[in-house]
């Protein structure tokens, strides 16, 4: 009766991990309820004992799945790939698979934990610098990996987890002053990825809890 | 018909013996049973022989591990490691139970997202003075994570009662922790998981201690 119950994502409108998730259940074409977890009010709603249940890390995503409780953005893309039908989120070819799972994790350990809220908290009054050198570092690095992956999208011509997760890392390089611009292939793919249903419903503008002087 | 010497090569794992996640590669390695040579990458030397023209070609991200493997160089320990695991037959390193997949991923993603970015050497040589602190801070905060995820899905080990993904992603993790005198004897879970894994031939033969690259000061 679990698996009949629609998935539950507790996320933030501009958490760059929760859009991860909400872009991958739009490809996916599943339905699913939002809790929105607001990491400033309340001097952050992810830090009380009750999300603490959800999430031992206090971060956003935390998904309600299956009877189960996943966090970890890709412990859920994946698991949500291996179980519901639709377009492949990460490639049949191994080693397609393992390009996938590397550029993922550049964004998703190399630089996305760097710039999180948290840790920019804990820096203080040099948040700005410290975000952007941790960005323009992964950046430089994914760069050259992307001209060697790419083609229509960051591992050959099918969407994959990769993209899923390129969309809201440029959206938080944007939101740090970055200049994607010097990055010619991220730029190029980012421009070709916003363009498409499942990214652009799932736009931080465009949630149930964007504040009204942020919505689109 | 094609007969691809490339893939008779042995895998070649550019690392550091001290680097807790090409430590997590010779783990995974081991516990599949296949031969590689390793190439040292010293991070101290030379100013850090990860910053060089020429291994940047192998990960532009300048850290380690990289891993040239069946005609391919892959760069980040996770997806070397299902790599290896979705290609080489022998122990699984991922459950077939998706559930329990996702639990691996989880936990391991808590170490390799949440915890060792926030202290690796890069990082601390830019936090400076106050990095035993800050190191301490990511990984006591990580492992107040890990502790009650751990004591609900383990069983022998990580997850359940076969080594996996989370198990290799844990030592090496708790290595560092000790060398940052985290005390990990307040995550009970952690603390009894890990007295166990560092028991077994695979995590033993391939510890800091005893890599080709260990400084003879730093020799078991």
């Amino acid at each position: 009766m679990a698996s009949q119950t629609k998935p539950v994502l507790h996320g933030y409108f501009r958490s760059s991990c929760s859009w991860r998730v909400r872009i991958a259940f739009a490809l996916k074409g599943i339905e699913y309820d939002q809790v929105p977890v607001n990491l400033i009010k309340d001097g952050g709603q992810q830090l009380t004992e009750q999300y603490k249940k959800l999430n031992p890390m206090l971060q956003v995503p935390a998904v309600e799945i299956d009877g189960i409780t996943l966090s970890q953005s890709l412990a859920v893309i994946q698991y949500v790939d291996e179980t519901r039908p639709g377009p492949r989120l990460l490639p049949a070819d191994p080693k397609k698979r393992a390009q996938v799972r590397m550029i993922s994790d550049v964004i998703a350990s190399g630089i996305q934990p760097l710039q999180n809220l948290y840790v920019i908290q804990k820096i203080g009054a040099e948040k700005m610098q410290w975000a952007q050198h941790f960005i323009d570092r992964g950046f430089q690095a994914l760069e050259p990996i992307l001209k060697q992956t790419a083609g229509k999208y960051c591992v050959g011509d099918e969407i994959s987890m990769a993209d899923v997760c390129l969309v809201p890392q440029v959206y938080n390089a944007e939101r740090f002053k970055v200049d994607v611009g010097q990055y010619p292939t991220i730029h190029r793919l980012n421009q070709t990825l916003v363009e498409i249903e499942a990214f652009k419903a799932t736009d931080p503008s465009c949630q149930p809890d964007t504040p009204a002087d942020l919505r689109a």
